[in-house]
């Protein structure tokens, strides 16, 4: 079975964006290769996403299929997907890296005595994956130099969503042999917690805080800013995992996404995790007094300075010219 | 419940970091060293675990000698003992084989629990728990924000994507991942501190453990990430940056 296999993830029966990356990426890494790229569908009903999937792969498309993985599970994935790539041992697989797959990936490369080289932002010669280290400070380039598959995994937005050779691929279906006692954690719905009162995707001016404000005590700074602009005041996460501001003000991969004309990231220093939130924003001013904070890397103006110095400045000279 | 609570000791966050003469890593000499931010979560769910249900807590850490800071502060904050995986060969290791490391230490202990921090700040491979629980043959869930024990194993709260979540029900012993900010952090008493001196903490070596440093990936070459985009600096001092600002905010972006 050799050759690249993409690994697609579907949520209430369909195929979000960033699976149609990783298909990219696997198309890609295959073209570089000179190796078939193939995709995997796992569930218990997937016939008519194979079909959405064939018309946009080469190779082949497999439809891991049984009754016990309609739900997700760890357990019933993984397993699934090992007896699938036991049978005959592929050369590389791509996953999109969601939530779903870094609580399985990890332990289905395990259990074939392989790591996965997860959140890949880039592929090139060798192939050699670049990913983030320090979040987003630095690259680290990895190989697999070993035998057997190398799993990868690529990041949101990393890839673009184009099929290299779109050729209406075959389809066939794979039965695991899964027992529901192999199946060990119950899992419950989806839900969201209690409904929002701030909307941050509809504001148009954003002022965003992070762990440089230091302490809760100094939050009234930014808010200042924020009242003087006119903007919507959000976060970090850190900010509102210590309970200083509520989540519903927190931007970012577990928050809210955002895209107003203006977002001043203020003591932010820029992991993907945060940008993903508010990447969409028409422009970006970071404060931050370290010039190699990730946040520049986006920002269209940047002050490198202490906040403590910059934003009461920023504040007062605001408030002069709307006078 | 026995709960054991792996700990990854990390660069501290406002540490300049270098890149080192080889290429391969940061420069670790004049370093500052701190717990991994999610590792805290993860000892405080442990901590609260215990409180309410009894049982004990042990630490469990892999690294040189200064990882010792990294598990006094942990035994300081509440955690009964630890044991320390002594190693330097970490470099030549991926996250399977430091997982190896930490399965043959924890598996003597037959723990109700293993809680891991959902990714270290510094690799990042967020992979080791999820690993771990492979190679302990339990069942594991991870990005968790809130643990409760039940009558018949676990109820847990898993963060998913964009403000979503879901609630898992599974057996113990387990393997779970905790994502930061489900609980408040406790800062360690002076009592604590104090008491910490006296609580035991093993060392073992990885031949002792039976694990010798293996890697099927490996980290080649590290760098800084070049700019995507031209970010126009704001020179001057605070105020004359401020002013800067504040014109480009007025006549290009217009929105003053
Ligand atoms: C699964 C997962 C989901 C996540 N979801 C989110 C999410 O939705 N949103 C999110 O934000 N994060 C999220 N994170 C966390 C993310 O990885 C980062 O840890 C977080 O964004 C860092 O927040 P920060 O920039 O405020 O803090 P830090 O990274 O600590 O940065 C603080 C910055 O402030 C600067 N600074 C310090 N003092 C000063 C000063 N006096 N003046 C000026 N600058 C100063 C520093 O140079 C630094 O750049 C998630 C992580 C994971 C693993
Ligand atoms: C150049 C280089 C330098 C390295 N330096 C170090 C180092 O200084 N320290 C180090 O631990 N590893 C080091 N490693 C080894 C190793 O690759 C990773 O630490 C390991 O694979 C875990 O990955 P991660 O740190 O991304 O952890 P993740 O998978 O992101 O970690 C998840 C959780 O696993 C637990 N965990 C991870 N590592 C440990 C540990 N050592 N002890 C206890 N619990 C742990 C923590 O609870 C952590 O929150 C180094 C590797 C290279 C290539």
């Amino acid at each position: 079975m050799t050759g690249v296999w993409i690994v697609l993830e579907q949520r209430e029966g369909s195929i979000g964006r960033i699976s149609w990356e990783a298909l990219a990426a696997g198309q890609q890494l295959a073209a570089q290769l000179n190796l078939t790229a193939n995709a995997v569908l796992i569930g218990s009903q997937t016939e008519s996403l194979a079909a959405e999937v064939a018309a946009r792969a080469s190779g082949k498309v497999v439809r891991v299929e049984h009754p016990l993985l309609a739900a997700y599970t760890a357990d019933g994935f993984s397993l699934a997907l090992e007896q699938f790539f036991r049978a005959d041992a592929p050369d590389y697989v791509v996953f999109p890296h969601t939530y779903q797959v870094r609580d399985y990936a990890p332990a289905l490369a395990a259990r074939l005595g392989q790591v996965l080289i997860g959140d890949v932002t880039g592929i090139g010669e060798g192939p050699v994956f670049t990913r983030q280290l320090l979040q987003g400070r630095l690259n680290g380039s990895y190989r697999h130099p070993g035998s057997g598959p190398c799993f990868i995994s690529v990041q949101s937005g990393a890839f673009r969503a184009e099929p290299v050779a779109p050729d209406a691929a075959e389809v066939s279906v794979f039965t695991p042999v899964l027992d529901a006692a192999q199946i060990r954690t119950k899992p419950g719905t989806p839900f969201r917690d209690s409904a929002q009162t701030v909307d941050l995707g509809s504001a148009s001016l954003i002022v965003s805080v992070g762990r440089g404000i230091k302490d809760a005590e100094n939050l009234p700074l930014v808010q200042d800013l924020a009242t003087a602009l006119g903007a919507e005041l959000a976060a970090s996460r850190p900010i509102c995992d210590n309970g200083w501001l509520p989540m519903e003000r927190q931007v970012g991969s577990s928050g809210q996404t955002v895209s107003p004309k203006l977002y001043v990231a203020v003591g932010i220093s820029g992991a993907i995790q945060h940008l993903v939130g508010m990447k969409g924003s028409q422009c970006v001013v970071a404060i931050n007094k370290d010039p190699d904070a990730p946040i520049f890397e986006v920002a269209d103006y940047g002050i490198v300075g202490d906040l403590f110095d910059v934003v009461p400045a920023l504040t007062e000279a605001v408030k002069a010219a709307k006078q | 419940m026995k709960i054991i609570v792996a700990i990854k000791q990390v660069p501290e966050r406002d540490a300049q970091v270098r890149i080192n003469a080889a290429g391969k890593w940061i420069e670790e000499t004049d370093l500052q060293w701190a717990m991994n931010e999610s590792d805290a979560y993860a000892l405080e769910e442990a901590l609260q675990l215990k409180e309410k249900g009894g049982g004990e807590v042990v630490v469990v850490s892999a690294g040189p000698e200064r990882v010792g800071s990294t598990i006094r502060e942990a035994l300081a904050k509440g955690a009964d003992r630890a044991i320390h995986i002594d190693c330097d060969d970490l470099a030549q290791r991926d996250a399977l084989s430091v997982a190896r490391l930490l399965a043959e230490a924890i598996k003597p202990e037959s723990p109700d629990l293993v809680l891991t921090g959902l990714q270290s700040d510094d690799l990042g491979y967020g992979q080791t728990g999820v690993i771990l629980a492979a190679l302990l043959e339990l069942p594991h869930a991870s990005l968790l924000l809130h643990v409760e024990q039940t009558s018949t194993g676990l109820h847990v709260k898993r963060e998913l994507e964009e403000g979503w979540f879901q609630n898992i029900e599974l057996p113990t012993p387990a393997v779970l991942t905790i994502q930061s900010g489900g609980s408040k952090l406790r800062y360690a008493t002076l009592m604590g501190i104090k008491r910490a001196k006296t609580k035991e903490v093993r060392r073992v070596t990885p031949a002792e453990l039976g694990v010798p440093p293996s890697a099927v990936v490996v980290l080649d070459r590290i760098a800084q990430p070049q700019k995507q985009k031209s970010t126009q600096i704001l020179p001057g001092s605070p105020k004359e940056a401020a002013a800067a600002l504040v014109e480009k905010l007025k006549f290009e972006v217009r929105v003053l």
